[in-house]
């Protein structure tokens, strides 16, 4: 390949070696936005260089205190931590329990296999799709005023964003399943309550489950940051700490966030492979 | 019954065939029940574990409408108080006056449609430090594209980090180091989603036909190059799409942000929940609501055309 035979095959078909000029120019123009619209960002925020070297700095200061990390050596603090993370662990049980508990009616209303009104159907999963809106956080502090601080509310706030998430992907995993079982069912005279028991649910239960499985994971996850703000377990802890600029400990309590959520994954990985199998289910 | 005992009598080998499916049944059936035995008393247990530490059987005292006092179970107890909360964040909006009454609902309209835009460009720049963290990482974090192992542990290791803390905490550990401004909320979001975003794109390489990046190495490319020419045009439109699904959850995540004082319509919620402004509250809520709900219509849209782009190209 000499240049020149490069340059006459660009003369002969330019749109192979670069696009036409309507669309680059298009990718100029979204380009040129994008980055117009970062700068614009850098300094309205006030990215400046002497605030960011600064913060390093301080950043700096604020790892140093991961090593050697803080070992509380009183049984009292460890009891307070280790209940911190019982209370995360049972505010995402108990969140998604309850949720999935009060999702599982409603999701027969928005599942098309099952509910054939269709107005009624939209209508149902219109409200999911609101309960899925509301943010976890602020569910927490309007609990917190009806319940009191405490896990409680967190349990409550976990429960409540649940539904709409539960009754939308149980839903779903209606509408995914097999005719077949159905027919079967009732050409041997099954009503249609025994239809529903017999033939969609054995189909559906191993989806259910894969599906509470990932969200009391995800739950476990998004319930250390629920006690910042008052709701209960770890994140009151750990708040608490920072905001007291305890950073040896607050570190020490991250660490072991990372590690109870590690802990569960496997474990809900274990029950995973273990009841359902390692068929490769929806998510 | 008398059927088959006949039709025993006279051939045994259907018979046994019966037998043994109905032994078959008998073990199945027992299994299963063992399995849901087992189930329930684990399920049991972990719900009382779970509802002593989280305090859900708590009994409290309310005091009844002749002044009196009783001890009730905490659910009950605090949904009339739920409700009462609820009902004094609603307006009074009457048709008459609907104009001004609206008015006063978002009085502080002109701070709050500043703040909502803060809110969307921090997530608009979380996003962004996210994509080109998570996309840096995600090729030595994929087990087929890592240069060796070591790489691979560490990238991956790393990528775990950042996305199990949530923003929440970094925020704080920001909010100090560069003091409170949306610069910290973008810079925790930031943080959380390229951990997040990490994973999802180096699952996207690790699904990636690798012929390509023969092709490239066979013409002498190095590993940038195999990289940058035989895997990117494959994983382009699932990051894409991957990408507008994270700047849904990083708006949602940019308007409580500044709950701990990082920037956003956050603080202005905190603001309003501790001066006990009840309506400020609700007309924050609609804020919030309305905004999620476009963004995630609008970026519905595009990740549709994304991916009707990748099936007929």
């Amino acid at each position: 390949m000499t240049p020149d035979r490069i340059a006459a095959a660009q003369a002969r078909i330019p749109l192979a070696f670069r696009d036409p000029p309507a669309i680059r120019a298009r990718k100029i123009l979204l380009w040129a936005f994008f980055v117009a619209l970062f700068t614009w960002c850098l300094y309205d925020f006030n990215f400046a260089p002497g605030r960011i070297i600064d913060g390093i700095a301080r950043l700096g200061r604020v790892l140093s205190f991961m090593f050697p990390p803080h070992i509380w050596t009183t049984w009292d603090a460890w009891r307070d931590v280790l209940v911190g993370l019982g209370e995360t662990l049972s505010m995402a049980f108990l969140g998604t329990v309850i949720g999935a508990v009060i999702a599982f009616p409603l999701s027969f209303l928005g599942a098309r296999t099952i509910n054939r009104i269709f107005w009624l159907r939209q209508g149902t999963r219109r409200v999911y799709d609101v309960i899925r809106a509301f943010e976890t956080l602020i569910l927490a502090l309007i609990f917190i005023r009806a319940f009191g601080l405490g896990p409680l509310a967190g349990i409550l706030a976990i429960a409540v964003s649940e539904i709409g998430t539960f009754a939308k992907l149980f839903s779903e995993a209606l509408e995914n399943t097999s005719r077949k079982p159905v027919e079967g069912v009732e050409a041997s005279g099954g009503t249609h309550m025994q239809t529903i028991r017999y033939a969609i649910m054995p189909q559906v239960l191993p989806v259910h489950f894969s599906v509470l499985l990932y969200n009391f994971e995800s739950n476990v996850r998004s319930g250390t940051i629920l006690g910042i703000v008052g709701a209960g377990g770890i994140g009151f802890l750990l708040a608490d700490r920072i905001s007291a600029y305890k950073w040896d400990e607050a570190w020490t309590i991250i660490f072991m966030i990372i590690a109870m959520v590690y802990v569960i994954d496997w474990l809900s990985g274990l029950v995973r492979t273990r009841l359902i199998g390692k068929t490769e289910l929806a998510k | 019954m008398t059927m088959v005992g006949t039709m025993a009598g006279r051939s045994p080998g259907p018979a046994s065939a019966i037998s043994i499916f109905e032994q078959e049944y008998a073990s199945q059936r027992q299994r299963s029940r063992r399995t849901w035995l087992i189930g329930t008393i684990v399920f049991l247990i972990l719900f009382g574990a779970s509802s002593w530490l989280g305090d859900f059987f708590k009994i409290t005292q309310v005091s009844l409408a002749d002044g009196s006092r009783e001890w009730r179970w905490i659910i009950p107890a605090g949904i009339p108080r739920l409700g009462e909360y609820i009902s004094k964040t609603i307006p009074e909006l009457n048709w008459a006056t609907l104009g001004a009454d609206l008015a006063e609902w978002f009085w502080r309209w002109k701070i709050w449609l500043n703040l909502l835009v803060e809110t969307i460009l921090i997530a608009f720049m979380a996003t962004v430090l996210g994509v080109v963290g998570g996309f840096v990482l995600s090729f030595p974090a994929a087990r087929n594209l890592t240069p060796n192992k070591w790489v691979l542990w560490l990238s991956r290791r790393y990528l775990e980090i950042a996305r199990t803390v949530p923003e929440l905490v970094f925020a704080l550990i920001f909010v100090f180091c560069f003091s409170v401004g949306p610069m910290a909320g973008v810079l925790a979001i930031g943080l959380h989603s390229a951990g997040a975003l990490g994973k999802l794109y180096s699952e996207v390489n690790e699904n990636i036909d690798m012929r390509p990046l023969e092709g490239v190495k066979a013409a002498g490319g190095t590993w940038f190059d195999q990289v940058r020419y035989g895997a990117v045009p494959q994983v382009l439109p699932n990051i894409i799409s991957y990408t507008l699904l994270r700047f849904e959850i990083n708006v949602r995540a940019s308007s409580i942000i500044g709950y701990v004082g990082a920037g956003g319509l956050g603080q202005e919620f905190r603001e309003a929940m501790s001066l006990q402004e009840y309506t400020d509250l609700s007309a924050l809520f609609v804020i919030i609501f309305v905004t999620v709900i476009v963004i995630d219509y609008g970026s519905e849209k595009l990740r549709h055309r994304v991916i009707g782009l990748e099936k007929t190209p």
